[in-house]
């Protein structure tokens, strides 16, 4: 799987704010997600100078300013590709990615689906709050059926986009959720950022202005250990607890070939045939971003992760190659092909 | 060549030092192709040349159609050659169809070669022929040659066991072979050319050199009436060196590996496919030993974002596309100019608004280069007039956009992309560098970080992610003069708004004074041209002035800024004239930018002005 080490550089959660005053909503589930950032760097032993946050346009956008290290925020929904300029020129680079579902899911949906296909090694941070919140509140790709907006005001008739489904439907190696003011959300982007690839992060946030607690559902911590599936690589995928109505499992309907809950009775999760999560099981990753919530909780943290070549790695590595016992001189190439001289 | 300026006595074009020749035949019949081998036979028997291929936008258009023809028209002589030719002097016409939409052009009692072979029933008809032309009198005005040219082929390519199809893939062979005999040219080098492409099948090889030996032979033996005889061009007289032919499109590849080297960069071009623009990429997909990276990008916004990304960490970022491609790259050009990152963006022009004319030529995207972006955007814009001078052209355009920290737009059109003309090999070491150069410490006082400070050209630092001490943020966004910090207050909008108009003004600065072509420097009447139109523009200016007419020829590289002569220069002539293949860009530009009563002389048809269309305006424009 992934090697965990950290690069090694020593810094501490300060080292890692900018001099730039933060702009956000007081209140905005923004605020959660940078600290979690910022104290997830140091931890990894990040390299301020060799890290880069590279964003598209929208609240979450603005991440790049409050950031002490190489930020660049680009314009709407082209984040994924100046990211690979970036990467393809100088790979050392740690590149983020901060998108939003408008950003990423819409405007720039193209780009996100060529950088994950392409699996070039950055991790990509989708801030998803289900609206529009820079532009004052109209509906987004991933608002919920009905959503009632500027521009929707009977209600939106069109479907919510799955950004995790759509992220494996890509091609995604590396898939996980997380929301803003989750405490596992640090090991989330630990471990996405362990991850060799394309490492794509759905991040419920709040938006306290246009879509107040819209994730309230599965996020609010009364009643979390129900509607909250937090999923680890080799344990069983449990939720709920005794006082809340008895631990139940995921296991498999092999019937109609999905998933379903279980009831886990004294424990015995092998009995109830509970599945233990493989992070490598791409199958199962395909049902677990699926997963309709309400009669199923909402599957978060790593759901799968199973790394392969990277883009960089194939592209530069076919360069160098390629140059190999290469003549590069300037004068040949010009001269190249057929040729005549002109006596004086 | 192109580039050479000497003032010989008028000539017309009917002149025996230069032929127009003109091969069409179905998109499928290798056409092109067969265009591009005479015309390296040409370049090798010392004459100077000019090529126009002119192709349909489908790869394969139903055989025999009007729509499917694919022609390929070269100029040659033993004098300077700028055009590729008013009016072709000899048409080879591999079909009906061919013949329909090209013979209009050939100049009375020009020659026809015509494949009888192929006049069919069903070709006469997909051509709308009621009769066939080679038989009812109607080509009277020419010259006609006749001949099975399909049986011919096949006769000659029968030891070698084709099919019918792939054996009737030769006559292009055949009918170059007769076009090698007619102007006296050595086969060994095509021979050499097909054993090198068919090298894994030595039989096609072979077949193809038999079709080619056939046509050569029939035209010493047959017995053709007067009209097919021998000529022979002697080679021009050319300044002394190692020449090669080179197309547009690969004069602006190798020009950018130059300039990145000047530049001492690594190139990053990012690409995404699109006539007539692809070829530039494919070139460069092949000379990754020469430092360059390609991308080819999931659409046009994606080819220039990935370039800016490349440039923010410090290589050469270039894209490249053509009009509609370049609208798309718009935004996306605020963003270079923005956070005043290196970048050339090339634009092979095509004809007419959105898909318009893919495979054709105009001037049309002048507006859009200098114009065409949200907000107060300046960027530097220049033209290549010809596809050697795009060489030195792209050279330029990095030069500009490491030098100043700006994007530069490089105009070409269809016509310099695919045209070749033969090239004076230039010596690498014959150019000055400008290296270009990364801030590696604070520049600010008590040791503060100013990203966008500026230098004596008013260019910010380039400072490279990865540089320990420098982390910074960029972005889109109005900035703090210095600190580059998001500051969208009055004063630094107008003083970011200032600094950036001021920088692309102070370009002028570093260029050379305009030059008049050809003519003097005052006078009656100024031909002002930009672009493809060098060829065209020069001719006529050069046959009125043998007709004793006050003209002058002056051709304009850097569009915008324009030199800053330009004005006083303009102002010395009694008339301006501004040929131009759009409804009057340039025109627009010029009277805005240097206050001068310049007349627009335009064509839009997708083909290049021809000399007479020139000649002719001039002669007006006089009156």
């Amino acid at each position: 799987m992934n090697d965990m080490t950290p690069i090694g550089v020593t810094t501490t959660l300060k080292d890692w704010e900018s001099d730039q005053e933060v702009r956000w909503c007081p209140g905005c589930g923004d605020y959660a997600i940078l600290k979690a950032v910022q104290r997830t760097l140091p931890e990894i032993g990040a390299d301020p100078a060799k890290t880069v946050f590279v964003s598209g346009i929208g609240c979450s956008s603005r991440f790049p300013y409050y950031v002490e290290s190489y930020g660049f925020h680009t314009i709407h929904g082209r984040a994924p590709a100046v990211a690979t300029g970036i990467k393809l020129s100088n790979p050392e680079l740690d590149i983020w990615l901060i998108t939003g579902d408008g950003d990423g899911m819409s405007i720039g949906g193209n780009h996100t689906m060529h950088l994950i296909r392409r699996n070039l090694n950055c991790q990509i941070m989708l801030f998803n709050n289900e609206i529009y919140g820079l532009t004052k509140g109209q509906y987004s790709p991933t608002s919920r059926l009905g959503t009632t907006s500027p521009t929707t005001p009977l209600g939106s008739v069109d479907r919510p986009a799955s950004p995790c489904a759509f992220a494996l439907g890509a091609g995604a190696r590396f898939i996980a959720r997380g929301f803003d003011v989750s405490k596992h959300l640090p090991e989330v982007l630990k471990a996405a950022h362990a991850h060799k690839g394309a490492a794509f992060i759905e991040i419920f946030q709040n938006c306290i202005v246009y879509n107040k607690d819209r994730f309230e559902d599965f996020a609010a911590p009364k009643g979390a250990e129900d509607r909250q599936l937090w999923l680890k690589h080799g344990e069983p995928m449990l939720f709920g607890s005794e006082k809340t109505g008895g631990i139940k499992g995921i296991a498999l309907d092999h019937e109609n070939l999905c998933l379903k809950v279980v009831d886990v009775v004294d424990g015995d999760w092998q009995a109830a045939k509970v599945i233990v999560h493989d992070v490598t099981n791409r199958s199962v990753a395909h049902m677990l971003v699926e997963l309709p919530f309400g009669a199923f909780p909402m599957a978060l943290g790593v759901i799968y992760d199973d790394p392969r070549p990277t883009y960089e790695d194939a592209l530069l590595g076919q360069d160098a190659t390629a140059r190999e016992g290469k003549d590069t001189s300037l004068a040949h190439l010009l001269a190249k092909g057929q040729t005549w001289t002109v006596e004086d | 060549m192109a580039t050479q300026l000497a003032e010989p006595e008028a000539s017309s074009q009917a002149s025996p030092e230069s032929v127009v020749i003109r091969f069409a035949g179905d998109s499928g019949d290798g056409m092109q192709l067969t265009g591009g081998q005479f015309t390296l036979s040409t370049a090798l028997s010392g004459n100077d040349l000019a090529t126009f291929p002119d192709f349909p936008a489908e790869i394969r258009a139903p055989q025999g159609t009007l729509f499917g023809v694919s022609a390929f028209q070269i100029n040659f002589g033993s004098t300077e050659i700028d055009t590729a030719g008013d009016a072709p002097d000899v048409l080879v016409a591999m079909n009906p169809a061919a013949l329909k939409t090209n013979v209009g052009a050939l100049k009375p009692g020009g020659l026809i070669i015509a494949d009888s072979g192929e006049f069919t029933k069903r070709n006469l008809e997909k051509a709308h022929y009621a009769a066939s032309p080679l038989e009812d009198g109607s080509l009277a005005k020419w010259q006609l040659l006749a001949f099975d040219i399909s049986a011919q082929t096949l006769e000659s390519v029968k030891p070698f066991g084709l099919g019918n199809k792939e054996a009737l893939r030769c006559k292009n062979m055949w009918t170059l072979g007769l076009a090698l005999w007619m102007f006296d040219r050595d086969r060994q080098p095509l021979v050499d050319w097909l054993n090198a492409k068919f090298r894994k099948n030595p039989v096609l090889a072979e077949a193809n050199i038999a079709a080619l030996n056939a046509g050569h032979a029939y035209g010493e033996t047959a017995e053709l009436s007067g009209s097919l005889h021998k000529v022979h061009l002697d080679p021009v007289e050319a300044p002394a060196g190692l020449y090669r032919t080179i197309s547009g499109a690969e004069a602006v590849a190798l020009g950018l590996v130059m300039g990145a080297k000047l530049a001492d960069l690594q190139m990053f071009f990012g690409g995404y496919p699109i006539t007539p623009a692809s070829s530039i990429l494919h070139y460069l997909a092949t000379m990754k030993e020469f430092g360059v990276t390609t991308f080819q990008a999931e659409d046009e916004i994606a080819a220039i974002a990935s370039a800016i990304g490349a440039s923010y960490a410090g290589h050469l970022g270039v894209t490249s596309s053509s009009g509609p491609g370049i609208a798309l790259k718009g935004e996306a050009m605020g963003l270079a100019v923005m956070t005043e990152l290196p970048l050339v963006i090339v634009n092979s022009q095509r004809g007419g608004p959105s898909t318009g004319l893919p495979t054709k030529t105009e001037q049309s995207d002048l507006y859009q280069a200098v114009y065409g972006r949200n907000g107060d955007t300046p960027m530097p814009v220049i033209a290549a007039r010809s596809p050697g001078d795009a060489f030195e052209c792209a050279i330029e355009a990095c030069r500009i956009a490491t030098q100043y920290m700006t994007p530069v737009i490089l105009l070409t059109d269809g016509y310099i992309a695919n045209a070749a003309e033969p090239w004076k090999v230039p010596d690498p070491a014959a150019y000055a560098p400008f290296p270009a150069r990364f801030l590696t410490t604070r520049n600010g006082p008590d040791g503060t970080l100013l990203p966008y400070a500026r230098d004596e050209k008013g260019a910010r630092p380039w400072i490279k992610p990865g540089t320990p001490g420098l982390m910074h943020r960029i972005g889109g966004i109005e900035k703090n003069p210095g600190t580059g910090n998001l500051d969208y207050s009055p004063a630094a909008h107008q003083a970011m708004t200032d600094a950036r108009k001021a920088k692309v003004d102070g370009v002028a600065k570093g260029i050379p004074a305009q030059e008049v072509t050809l003519g003097e420097e005052r006078g009656k009447l100024a031909v002002v041209g930009w672009g493809s139109t060098f060829g065209p523009i020069h001719q006529a200016v050069r046959r009125a002035r043998g007709r004793g007419l006050d003209v002058s020829h002056i051709h304009v590289r850097h569009i915008w800024p324009l030199p800053e002569n330009l004005g006083d220069l303009l102002r010395g002539y009694e008339r301006i004239l501004v040929p131009e293949m759009n409804t009057g860009q340039f025109k627009t530009v010029l009277r805005d930018q240097v206050l001068v009563d310049a007349k627009p002389y335009n064509k839009t048809s997708g083909q290049p002005f021809t000399i007479a269309e020139i000649e002719a305006a001039i002669e007006g424009a006089l009156a």
